[in-house]
């Protein structure tokens, strides 16, 4: 038995920081395959939507965008759970790498959505539920990144952010519903698990970039985890080893 | 297969060509310039680090020696 594969070794940042650092080319190696194949698909192929014109292709990267807004803060309040219950070192660390990446998505969502919203609703911005419950997605990521920066200690800041991160976790599922539990000028949700009332090419570019798109988010945490990891652990052993071999040209 | 006619026809995306552009164009750079910053910071951590790392180091031989 002793031999056995063990999941909880890599939870350990000292075994994490090395696969993580393997991990980051593929990651990303595999995203630029999915964004080439995505675009190809939803720039070149697929066909003029009947309502909206070629205006609608935003959706190619507004719906990938608003999907890893929400999910990226699920992973962050999965972490801070796990975090708060087990007081894991690797836990904050995660959390705090996600958090900028978030941040953009969410920010890239509104951006994009703003974009859209002006041809075809004729305003940049309503204040519709959809609207600005995203834009509070946006204000919780600021706000956990200001409250973990304002917090010397690393620990307590994880603490402080993972309680923020876990009260405002009540705001996905009402971003996700707010098209159905409210009267929106947002469209309803183009996909859902029974039917699609999307072309087949279009739904595939939107999948293939919504692919793309957390492939990235997860090769910058990984890479922006391995520098926290440094940073926090640089009194251990492994780390004072690891800096050894940078610089000697040990490091990839 | 492709839906273009021509080149100007793709780039006008039928008279949406700002806000679609304007889309994808922030997005290239947000990704772009995202993962640069990402590397950056990590160096200046590193050679940072590797500072503090020296200087103990030899404020420990300093304490040995005595």
């Amino acid at each position: 038995m002793k031999d056995r594969f063990n999941l909880y070794r890599f939870a350990s940042p000292a075994t994490f920081y090395p696969l993580a650092g393997a991990l980051i080319p593929y990651f990303a190696a595999v995203s630029v395959v999915f964004g080439l194949a995505g675009l190809y698909l939803g720039m070149l192929v697929a066909p003029t939507d009947f309502q909206q014109g070629e205006g609608y292709r935003i959706i190619f990267i507004h719906v990938p965008a608003s999907w890893m807004s929400m999910f990226i803060y699920l992973v962050m309040a999965f972490w801070a759970a796990i975090g708060l219950a087990f007081n894991t070192r690797l836990s904050g660390m995660m959390a705090q790498a996600l958090a900028p990446t978030g941040a953009l998505m969410a920010f890239l969502s509104l951006w994009t959505g703003a974009l859209w919203g002006k041809p075809m609703w004729g305003a940049w911005w309503v204040w519709d539920a959809r609207l600005t419950s995203e834009l509070i997605l946006l204000f919780l990521y600021i706000g956990y990144m200001a409250l973990t920066a304002a917090i010397d200690d690393a620990r307590r800041a994880d603490k402080a952010g993972g309680l923020l991160l876990l009260v405002g976790v009540v705001n996905i599922p009402i971003i996700y519903f707010s098209v159905k539990w409210w009267n929106t000028l947002h469209q309803g949700s183009s996909v859902n698990l029974t039917k699609s009332s999307m072309a087949e090419t279009m739904l595939w570019g939107m999948l293939l970039m919504a692919m793309c798109f957390w492939m990235y988010s997860i090769a910058v945490a990984f890479m922006r985890v391995r520098t926290i990891m440094l940073e926090r652990e640089r009194h251990t052993d492994w780390v004072k080893a690891e800096l050894a071999k940078i610089g000697t040209g040990g490091e990839q | 297969m492709i839906h273009w006619n021509s080149f100007s026809d793709f780039l006008a995306m039928g008279g949406y060509g700002i806000y679609v552009w304007g889309s994808f164009g922030v997005t290239a750079l947000i990704m772009a310039i995202e993962p640069i910053m990402v590397v950056r910071n990590r160096k200046t951590t590193i050679a940072r680090l590797k500072r503090q790392m020296r200087a103990e180091n030899r404020a420990e031989n300093r304490n040995t020696a005595e």
